[in-house]
């Protein structure tokens, strides 16, 4: 048998439930795992081994008792901005480094209550701002296809643990691309959720009317077994909404490999996907191109219809985010001011300087530059040109998305412009950090779901292709990208640099 | 849209950040060059559309005003920087 921290969650639910090995020789084969590669990787802030032996054992004799979940025993990575009782949650930042929630977040509850096996926290961009780890307050996270290369962020983290083999899945958070863009650059599914669909409580705020939590995983299934996990309303979260639970995995199980689920070209079953011409334009590397092509033609092969459509809003979507976002960010993190939790400058009598002092040493330069960006934003005399007009523009964002959504099921674009860039290409000038997340902020300002699915490689890094769909379309994109995995094998490959004996 | 250091000083005023000289000088340039870019969104015709706050379509949800066991105030105060008894330390807000 291949070693278990190889497997997929679906693979390992299977053993564990035959009694094939156990959780404890899972969790183990993940830890040894993380021993061989952790000290290149970095994807953890915190490694919860004890937590994880004690979670493995009671998961076991749930095992036995027959009584397991599809997510019982299995190991998972946090995303060190979702909260964890017990376990420090640092997001990225000096301001939270000794930070320990006295509550869980609703997701890992959920988590806990399927028995999960918590292995630790994922590094990140500090509180998710950032698009490929480098902004962590502690040290950057490699991209275990090229360790000199960066994993992409800012669920960075998550992405390259799941990548490396260090779990079995990863909880991140997306609220310009944070999961779908690390997702693509290192090789991995994404899956950034409709607004509203997972609870937010215990999501350390970014961008409230942003963020959203999702799974990273090394095959679609996997995405759609945790989805089912975490989904669902919660009244702790005002902004979740009310709907009946989808069984997004069972959807799966209908399409057995090699079968054409997307149907006979032509005929009314077959799925309708749209190409934004928006997309594919100047900035997007050629041979990412070349590959999301690539990608199309499998779907069409597979009996989607394919036809090219337009969002000429999408050139304003990326300023409209780096107002709304940033405004949002500005009154979020106000809460940091060294009173009830995080650093606190104390070297003072005075409580003016100890707040200014305080958020001075404990937030990093990028927090800073968007708390000043949002500040900016939303001050006098500046409100109605940039935030108000940002909300409008998000409108019409909204309205083309709505638009086109009325002639195709799903749409079919690049994850990324680029692949995973050098440690240090980018961090100098934010700009063009943020260029990074053109292809996936617009999915957020409008509140729809998005997929990122490997398809393939640019110089032996991997490319990946973004499914997006109207809201609460979550079916329809795992139906297609999970089809696109039983045509092909990108998801399969691992990285070679990594390997062992 | 350029930044000159009172502008950026204000605004890091306004934020409560106290920036060190070198800040002032890299977040004004910074600042601005992005700036710029949100004039692409000036030609934009917004008449008429109204502004989109969330993503949601969700009014304002309430529950049944029922009495529930809140968190324990060890809990509460577990990550205060500084306490006394059951209380948040602060330094003196109003001046003797």
């Amino acid at each position: 048998m291949a070693n278990l921290w190889e497997l997929t969650v679906r693979e390992a639910h299977r053993g564990l439930v035959a009694r094939e090995f156990s959780s404890v020789d899972l969790t183990a084969s993940c830890l040894e795992r993380i021993r061989q590669v952790e000290d290149r990787v970095k994807a953890f802030v915190t490694i919860t081994e004890d937590l994880a032996q004690s979670q493995a054992e009671r998961a076991d004799q749930v095992l036995a008792g027959g009584r397991a979940t599809p997510l019982t025993g299995i190991p998972v990575q946090i995303k060190d901005l979702i909260s964890t009782k017990g376990i420090p949650t640092t997001c990225g930042s000096r301001m939270l480094e000794s930070y320990v929630p006295p509550y869980n977040a609703t997701v890992v509850s959920r988590l806990l209550e399927q028995g999960a096996v918590i292995l630790g926290k994922g590094n990140m961009d500090e509180f998710g701002m950032g698009s490929s780890c480098e902004h962590s307050a502690f040290f950057p996270t490699h991209n275990p296809w090229d360790l000199a290369r960066v994993p992409g962020g800012s669920s960075g983290g998550a992405a390259a643990s799941v990548a490396a083999g260090e779990v079995i899945y990863a909880l991140g958070s997306d609220t310009g691309g944070s999961i779908r863009q690390p997702a693509a650059l290192s090789g991995v599914v994404g899956l950034k959720p409709t607004y509203g669909s997972v609870s937010r409580y215990g999501l350390v705020a970014y961008a409230s009317s942003l963020d959203q939590i999702g799974p990273l995983a090394r095959g679609v299934a996997d995405c759609a077994l945790v989805l089912d996990a975490i989904a669902g309303h919660d009244p702790l979260d005002a902004t979740s909404v009310p709907r009946p639970p989808s069984g997004y995995a069972a959807a799966l199980d209908g399409i057995p490999a090699g079968s054409s689920p997307l149907g006979p070209q032509g005929t009314r079953d077959a799925f309708r996907i749209g190409v934004p011409q928006e997309y594919f334009v100047e900035g997007l590397a050629p041979e990412v191109k070349d590959r999301v092509e690539d990608g199309i033609r499998v779907l069409e092969s597979l009996g989607a219809s394919v036809q090219p459509v337009s969002l000429p809003t999408t050139q304003h979507a990326l300023a409209c985010y780096y107002i709304i976002a940033p405004s949002e960010c500005s009154a979020n993190l106000a809460r940091y001011d060294g009173v009830k939790f995080g650093y606190s400058f104390q070297d003072t009598t005075d409580m003016w300087e100890a707040l200014e002092k305080t958020r001075r040493y404990g937030f990093g330069p990028e927090v800073k530059r968007r708390i000043m960006l949002g500040t900016y934003a939303l001050s006098s005399g500046y409100y109605d040109a940039y935030y108000i007009k940002a909300q409008q523009v998000r409108t019409l964002i909204r309205r083309e998305f709505d638009q086109v959504f009325s002639q195709v099921d799903a749409l079919v674009t690049p994850t990324s412009p680029v692949v995973a860039f050098p440690l240090g290409e980018k961090t100098a000038d934010p700009l063009q950090m943020y260029l990074v997340d053109v292809y996936t902020l617009p999915v957020n300002i409008a509140g729809l779901p998005g997929l990122s699915v490997p398809c393939g490689f640019s110089q032996g890094l991997p490319v990946g292709m973004q499914l997006i769909g109207p809201a609460w379309s979550e079916e329809t994109l795992l139906q297609i990208a999970h089809s696109y995995q039983q045509a092909t094998e990108w998801h399969l490959a691992r990285p070679q640099l990594l390997a062992t004996g | 849209m350029e930044l000159d250091r009172t502008q950026v000083e204000h605004i890091a005023a306004l934020a409560r950040i106290e920036l060190t000289d070198e800040e002032v000088e890299s977040f004004g340039q910074q600042l601005s060059h992005i700036l710029e870019q949100f004039e692409l969104l000036r030609q934009l015709d917004t008449t008429d559309v109204p502004p989109t706050g969330r993503a949601a379509d969700l009014n304002t949800v309430t529950r049944e005003d029922v009495a529930q066991d809140c968190m324990p105030p060890e809990d509460v105060l577990s990550n205060a920087p500084r306490r006394e008894g059951e209380f948040f330390r602060v330094k003196a807000v109003l001046e003797e």
